[in-house]
């Protein structure tokens, strides 16, 4: 079980296609970003999926894609003081690139590389 | 290959032939004297166990999410894969693998929507479709050939 099962989590979606995911999560979400499949996300999620996943911001929330080999793909959002770290961790991590993404707008293949890991928020 | 190491990764076991495909693959396998481990969810890895209760097919039963988490970490990985699925989530899971893992991957795809499922695969990966459901034997033998030609 990972931590999301045991974290206050909103379902938005249940039981869809990932496709039908990464949409809903790109029309409904202020912010978007793309990460890998295994970028990992509060204590020990990898995020499952097929890239490029969309992860979405709505406020503090974060809304992420979550499979289940059995329930097929689920859009999930957490709001609380751990999605806030994560959200700014991935606008630190858009900064960093050298070409800035337009919001709302599909990275080039070059943007899709994997953000570091939520380990690496703890390092030095 | 021999002495490769091999991943069988079974998604949901909803559909009855995955578990006598995965005993039948393991066994192969590891006669042809390839290192097998077969990854599964609780229910799929139940499955298999109480069929192989004495571990005669299987030698290495692990969890899947363990596993995919094993591989992201670089702790371990593997030479070839093969993916069951016969649902989107099970596509989803393979998908992930292909994109952590420097395996050669093998789509073993089943079940009543094999085709268009198959249909939807984007990583590089040998597809072995059958749409069954019950009777394993078509897709146990399109798996022999595929044995075949990885021991040549």
């Amino acid at each position: 079980m990972s931590c999301i099962e045991q974290m206050k989590y909103t379902i938005h979606l249940q039981k869809i296609s990932f496709k039908e995911a990464r949409e809903y999560i790109e029309k409904n979400s202020d912010e978007v970003y793309y990460v890998s499949p295994g970028y990992k996300i509060f204590k020990d999620y990898y995020i499952i999926g097929i890239p490029p996943i969309a992860m979405g911001v709505k406020g503090n929330a974060l809304v992420f894609p979550y499979t289940k080999p059995c329930h097929g793909s689920f859009v999930l959002s957490i709001d609380d003081e751990d999605s806030i770290k994560e959200i700014n961790r991935l606008r630190e991590a858009e900064k960093e690139k050298v070409t800035p993404s337009a919001k709302k707008s599909k990275p080039a293949e070059s943007s899709r590389t994997s953000l570091s890991s939520y380990g690496d928020m703890w390092k030095n | 290959m021999t002495g490769a190491k091999v991943l069988l990764m079974m998604g949901c076991p909803e559909v009855p032939i995955q578990t006598s495909i995965a005993l039948y693959l393991s066994h192969k396998l590891t006669k042809l004297g390839f290192d097998v481990t077969v990854a599964g969810t609780t229910a799929a890895s139940k499955l298999l166990k109480v069929s192989d209760s004495d571990g005669y097919y299987v030698k290495k039963l692990v969890d899947l999410d363990k596993t995919i988490v094993d591989v992201i970490e670089k702790r371990t990985d593997f030479d070839m894969c093969f993916a069951f699925m016969h649902n989107d989530a099970g596509m989803t899971y393979a998908t992930t693998m292909s994109s952590i893992s420097q395996a050669r991957m093998y789509s073993i795809v089943f079940g009543r929507n094999a085709e268009v499922l198959a249909e939807t695969i984007e990583f590089d990966c040998e597809k072995i479709v059958a749409q069954d459901v019950h009777n394993p034997v078509r897709l146990k033998n399109k798996l022999d050939k595929v044995m075949e030609e990885i021991v040549k």
